[in-house]
């Protein structure tokens, strides 16, 4: 069998700040290359500790207990630092999820968007001018020049998350991280900003793993999922397979909570509480105070 | 008696408009272009649209939160387009508010006690502090929130447990008309769905009018009767949910519903080109 792009062995984390609760219990999944994987779950769940632990971010409050991150066979948990700084933002790489503060105020999209080609692949100032150019063309921006000229003020949501597109598949990264990278959006540009990380994953073969809380989201862009509950893996498998034939009861009542425009007569049933009981027998939780 | 209850006539509303000193003032922008709506008693009217669209301006604007520069809004068959503030404050109790973010609008040194007591008492709803303790006991069951609540400070609470509050709060000064404003956005889906359900249902046994206000299609088709498609401050279609829903006539309603990703495969969604936006209604 050949390597995975990304396997992530057993991964435990727990948070210092909160008496040691643990973030993430014994999660394991695979990512190949070019696929796009879901990461969803409601708050809580863990989705975003494991984007920020593959970009090598965790914040200082989380600490891995155990497990292993592998990249392309690599240990990434226990990369040398520059080493480490060599990878991110080159062959790893983020779309965040607010577009309103990903990007720096005080400085032209130009400068932004030609840091990594300059400092990671050493282009001249007019290489990185063109590439730049071509970039926002593939994003599909339709006067380049203007958009580069301008500070990210002067941009919309949508529009500055296109940049933020581009700069994250301007190196060619092996895998991209796309953390919520839609919540902020009205839903008519959230379509466009999907179907424009779709074709250019496509087009550059770039893995993703794509995290949300929105199982309609998953439907329309992850070829694979992993759905998280307090830090577990509950379910693990093609899209189709879990919308559809889903295998955990948790997972069927996540599907059956969410209200549908079409079908005013179903959804919107509350996840019953013996579902949650069920969930932290089986995790290990002991049941809440009120 | 009639049986609307609000009833919106040319709205607009326009923001950073000033007179100035020798008559020299800014033009401002206009963010509400002649909106009209109407609600009936004990009706769920959605207004929905996208940032931008003045749907949280409307709301506003019905409850006089911000200044109306054109139309007129009458409530309860009276017209309170230029009431001044001492004139609406009788008609405040009967309009109630719930947020999209109850944690901003929860006093955080209060106790839930005094913030569902405190306004019982101050409006004479409640004839002392034993009654008021009763109503509010009641209201909480009505919420599904255990009595211990009561002693809780808002930050302990879930967002779930506090947007029930927050509806607590808003139903127990027995009004006419609830604006609610975005009120599940932050809520994950599980604790959304009963948010939702209890919300409907009080509006039904309550007889509550209701505008609810919300980016989201289907959340409002779950809880509402008739719906208001909002785009650049203006109305772009409006009629019962079945019919805006089901044959919707407005390009831009159309755009709206494509845009929403059901969760089910559909292949062609994403690639399949959206309605064109530019023969818009």
């Amino acid at each position: 069998m050949t390597q995975s792009l990304v396997a992530i062995e057993g991964l435990s984390a727990i948070s210092t700040r909160d008496g040691g609760a643990p973030v993430l219990r014994d999660v394991s999944l695979t990512l190949e290359k070019g696929e796009v994987r879901g990461l969803v779950g409601e708050s809580g769940a863990g989705k975003s500790t494991i984007a920020k632990a593959l970009l090598g971010i965790l914040p200082s409050t989380v600490k891995v207990t155990g497990g292993f991150i592998r990249f392309e066979g690599r240990d990434l948990l226990a990369m040398p630092r520059r080493e480490l700084s060599d990878l991110m933002g080159r062959e790893i790489t983020l779309i965040p999820q607010d577009p309103q503060t990903a990007l720096n105020p005080a400085r032209r999209i130009e400068a932004q968007l030609t840091d990594g080609l300059r400092l990671k692949l050493g282009m001249g100032k007019a290489a990185a001018h063109e590439r730049a150019l071509q970039l926002l063309d593939e994003v599909q921006i339709r006067n380049p020049e203007r958009v580069l000229a301008a500070y990210p003020h002067e941009l919309s949501g949508g529009m500055r998350q296109r940049i933020l597109i581009a700069s994250a598949f301007a190196l060619n990264p092996k895998l991209v991280v796309a953390d919520e990278p839609t919540t902020a959006l009205d839903v008519t540009v959230q379509k466009e900003i999907l179907r424009l990380i779709r074709r250019m994953q496509e087009a550059h073969g770039t893995a993703v793993i794509f995290v949300t809380h929105d199982l309609g989201v998953v439907a329309k862009i992850c070829d694979r999922v992993t759905l998280l509950y307090a830090g577990k893996v509950i379910e693990d498998g093609a899209t189709a397979g879990m919308l559809t034939a889903p295998k955990h009861i948790y997972t069927s009542a996540l599907i059956a909570a969410g209200p549908r425009y079409d079908r005013p007569n179903a959804g919107l049933e509350p996840v019953p509480e013996a579902v949650f009981r069920q969930l932290r027998a089986e995790i290990g939780i002991a049941e809440r105070r009120v | 008696m009639s049986d609307l209850l609000f009833e919106a006539r040319g709205v607009e509303v326009t923001y950073g408009q000033s007179k100035g000193l020798f008559g020299h003032g800014r033009p401002g922008v206009r963010v509400l272009h002649g909106v009209d709506l109407a609600i009936r008693r004990g009706e769920t009217v959605g207004i929905v649209g996208e940032s931008g669209s003045g749907k949280t301006t409307l709301g506003r604007a019905l409850l006089k939160l911000v200044p109306v520069s054109g139309g007129a809004i009458r409530f309860d068959g009276q017209d309170i387009t230029n009431l001044s503030a001492d004139a609406m404050r009788p008609l405040r109790r009967r309009m109630q508010m719930i947020f999209q973010d109850p944690m901003a609008s929860l006093n955080p040194r209060h106790s839930i006690r005094q913030i569902l007591t405190e306004p019982l008492i101050l409006h004479g709803l409640a004839t002392d502090r034993r009654d008021a303790e009763r109503q509010v006991r009641a209201i909480l069951d009505r919420v599904s929130l255990p009595p211990v609540t009561l002693d809780r400070a808002p930050h302990e609470l879930s967002g779930g447990q506090r947007q029930r509050i927050g509806i607590a709060r808003a139903v127990l000064m027995k009004p006419d008309f609830v604006l609610a404003d975005e009120v599940v956005s932050g809520l994950d889906v599980s604790t959304q769905a009963q948010v939702l359900n209890i919300l409907k249902a009080l509006s039904q046994e309550m007889g509550l009018a209701m505008a609810f206000i919300s980016h989201d299609l289907s959340v409002i088709r779950a809880v509402c009767d008739r719906v208001t498609v909002m785009r650049f401050g203006e109305v772009v279609e409006e009629g019962p949910c079945e019919t805006v829903f089901d044959a919707p006539q407005s390009h831009y309603t159309r755009l709206l519903l494509d845009a929403i990703p059901l969760p089910e495969i559909d292949d062609g969604w994403l690639t399949r080109p959206a309605p064109s936006l530019e023969n818009a209604a």
